[in-house]
């Protein structure tokens, strides 16, 4: 069986993560509970035409891919595999919106077009003019973990040598409106750099893209190699702890060998338990690291964890900003990711430094 | 690489039948389930025709003992009773005694209730239950609960009209790989305004009866449906000792990367997910006994994909048929409902008629089957083409 490995990243979230010569130098902290992504200068990679026509989450998914095959040094794939929790969100309101106000007159298509879930996926492929295995997962919380498994057995049975992956999501203002009567964004603006102690209910909403070139062939620009990643529709609060340690195990790995451990923690007080199960037991010793007061919730913001954890094998840089506990690890070889959404749909991954 | 992955079971409700039995008995009758909608209140309900499930969401509710709280769209209630007639077909007693996991395909989710209660949830506390059930994964999930799938893999595929084709063929990977022993793959859409509108807006929409494969075809009733299939491993059919219904023998995926909406007019796509199909088969295209095309009976799929076949099968064409004239076009599902299909006429080795065909196409001399048609089927071929550039082929087959 083939090794997986990330060889490219392209990231665009609520900090300036779009420059790969920068690893969070500097931090944008927000008062909200939705935030925004810090957008690059799109018409450098679009032409400037095709961008205005492009739904947020288009743009941010073919751009940030374009970053991770720059970054990986190469001009096409052999597959693109998109994880996305709502799609182009914004346009499905728009359309669902325009039959309602219109009384399903005068409709336009685009919008219907822009809002199919595969969309990003599609256009990426047309950009590129790769007609290779295009795949777009849409499972809430492991939609891009999903993504992540689908390639890593394609390039193990050598399938295919090089993949992009991705996860993608953008905000919807209807959608944000509607979330927050059901209490899944927090009523009250929040200081993002104090959101664990927020003691409320919901999380802060964010939005982004975070694209992976993975191949089975090692490479200098390599990031980390993918050892495995599983998903659970259902785990309990109880069951986490049994889930971690049979991963490890299945992967030949014990607790002393995790040299950090990157948690989905989202400020809400009703499921960041699932989170606190792990790092006030097993995890206790490991170094604890959060993102999502950097990011922000949303269906693929785990896609960003996994671009934290990539970064700090390569660089070995643990930034201050992301440090839940104090530890003193500086080598890091072995990396533990944790997330799930409001106690559904959990996942680990394990990265290696390569 | 080619051996095949044991199907063991699978399960259906479509516009022309509410399971296995009843669609095998419609289609060797026949019997279309297109007509005027009923169930959605639209202003096109005269000027389009669909296939329509003919119970209504409380029927569906009670018949699985869903109590007056539940918050399933329609996705989820059709996805729910198929995927339990497969398992109950695969004779499956203790879902959790091997390693099960579920891979279903959407692409309209619970877009029902959300047009539906869109403004209404600003106001109406007792219908935001609904709000949770909008996203994709979420009918997914509670079909999972409802088998009683658990800690385990259960994701979502959308990928427009070929999204149920990709959810066969990654359990098909996920079995072959050993991830797991037993996978559910399926999917499920229901009709709703918003695609209905989405399609008259593309102006591709019929206002009679589908034709596919048609000089004069007029565009795609659409449809609502959903299928499951049983995958199971080698270990599981020895120890269990399980009858096998037929094999997913190969599995090709490509992207068109021609046009967000259209197909290319040489069908690229198509002719290279039918290649890889064969290739990872292991077979060549003189091994196919029946294509069940996806013959949307629009102007363009149906010129594309015919092209694809001859550039696939060149002058030795299988029997070919689209079944899209009995069910209408199930978006997300018709990956599956077509694997039920195939797997129906391996079984009963017969050729479903292409219906509503009177004008041979222009643009080339293939003519599709007409006539229900006896015939020993070692191989069916399956097509599913979508938005996005997505096709996918997956080759039934009755011998590992």
């Amino acid at each position: 069986m083939s090794a997986v490995y990330i060889t490219g990243i392209g990231s665009i979230s609520s900090q300036k993560t779009f420059d790969n010569t920068e690893f969070l130098n500097e931090i944008n902290t927000y008062t909200d509970n939705v935030i925004s992504v810090v957008n690059p200068n799109y018409k450098e990679y679009i032409p400037a035409a095709a961008a205005r026509r492009m739904a947020k989450g288009i743009k941010m998914g073919v751009v940030a891919s374009r970053i991770a095959l720059v970054d990986a040094n190469i001009n096409n794939v052999d597959a693109i595999i998109t994880g996305t929790g709502m799609g182009c969100v914004r346009d499905s309101e728009k359309f669902v919106s325009a039959i309602i106000d219109n009384n399903e007159q005068y409709l336009t298509p685009t919008s219907f077009i822009q809002s199919t879930h595969n969309t990003v996926g599609g256009q990426i492929a047309l950009g590129l003019q790769c007609k290779g295995y295009n795949f777009t997962y849409v499972h809430a919380s492991v939609s891009f973990e999903s993504a992540l498994l689908d390639a890593q057995l394609q390039l193990e049975n050598d399938e295919a040598n090089t993949i992009l992956i991705g996860g993608v999501d953008e905000h919807g203002d209807h959608t944000i409106t509607i979330h927050k009567l059901i209490n899944h964004i927090k009523s009250e603006k929040t200081d993002s750099t104090r959101i664990l102690d927020s003691k409320t209910e919901g999380a802060i909403f964010g939005e982004g893209a975070n694209f992976f070139v993975v191949s089975n062939q090692k490479q200098d620009s390599n990031y980390a190699e993918v050892i495995a990643v599983q998903t659970y529709n259902t785990l309990t609060e109880t069951e986490v702890s049994r889930a971690a340690q049979l991963f490890l195990e299945d992967n030949n790995l014990s607790i002393d060998n995790i040299d950090a451990i990157v948690l989905g923690n989202n400020g809400d007080v009703k499921y960041d338990t699932f989170y606190n199960e792990l790092s006030s037991n097993l995890f206790k010793d490991t170094q604890q690291v959060y993102y999502k007061h950097l990011c922000g919730e949303f269906n693929t913001a785990s896609s960003f964890g996994v671009w934290l954890a990539s970064k700090i094998l390569k660089t070995q840089k643990l930034p201050e900003v992301v440090r839940l506990n104090k530890k003193s690890t500086s080598n890091f070889t072995t990396i533990l990711l944790y997330n799930q959404y409001r106690g559904e749909n959990h996942s680990f991954t394990l990265l290696r430094k390569c | 690489m080619s051996k095949g992955v044991a199907i063991t079971g699978m399960g259906i409700i479509s516009a022309i039948g509410n399971n296995v039995a009843e669609n095998y008995q419609s289609l060797i009758n026949g019997k279309k389930g297109i007509s005027r909608v009923s169930k959605i209140d639209t202003i096109h309900k005269d000027d389009i025709m669909v296939g329509e499930i003919a119970s209504t969401n409380l029927e569906l509710e009670q018949q699985l003992g869903l109590t007056p709280d539940n918050n399933y769209s329609r996705t989820a209630l059709l996805g729910t009773i198929a995927a339990k007639e497969a398992i109950q077909d695969a004779k499956i007693f203790d879902i959790n005694a091997y390693k099960t996991g579920l891979v279903s395909a959407t692409s309209v989710g619970g877009m029902d209730m959300t047009e539906t209660y869109y403004y209404d949830y600003l106001e109406n506390k007792s219908t935001q239950k609904y709000i949770e059930g909008h996203h994709a994964g979420d009918s997914t999930q509670k079909i999972a609960e409802q088998l009683g799938i658990e800690k385990s893999l259960v994701t979502t595929i959308s990928t427009a009209c070929s999204s149920a084709a990709n959810a066969i063929m990654f359990g098909a990977r996920l079995i072959k790989s050993g991830k797991l022993d037993r996978v559910i793959v399926g999917g499920s859409d229901c009709l709703s305004k918003f695609t209905i509108n989405g399609f008259k807006t593309l102006m591709i929409l019929s206002d009679t009866y589908n034709t596919p494969f048609d000089e004069n075809r007029k565009g795609l009733n659409l449809g609502e449906a959903a299928a499951f299939l049983v995958l199971e491993s080698d270990k599981v059919i020895a120890t269990e000792k399980k009858e096998v219904l037929g094999y997913v023998k190969g599995y090709g995926n490509a992207n068109d990367a021609y046009h967000q909406t259209a197909s290319s007019e040489n069908g690229d796509g198509a002719t290279l997910a039918m290649q890889k199909a064969l290739k990872v088969a292991a077979y060549t295209a003189n091994d196919i006994d029946y294509i069940n095309a996806h013959g949307t009976a629009t102007g363009n799929n149906d010129l594309s994909e015919g092209r694809a076949i001859l550039r696939v099968f060149g002058e030795e064409i299988p029997d070919f048929s689209s079944t899209k004239a009995y069910t209408g076009h199930t978006l997300a599902a018709t990956g599956a409902i077509e694997a039920v299909y195939a797997i129906l006429a391996l079984k009963h080795n017969i050729i479903y008629p292409n219906l509503n065909f009177k004008t041979q196409m222009k643009e080339f001399d293939i003519t599709p089957q007409l006539e229900l048609k006896e015939k020993e089927l070692h191989t069916v071929l399956s097509n599913s083409l979508g938005f996005g550039g997505n096709c996918s082929t997956i080759i039934f087959s009755k011998e590992q």
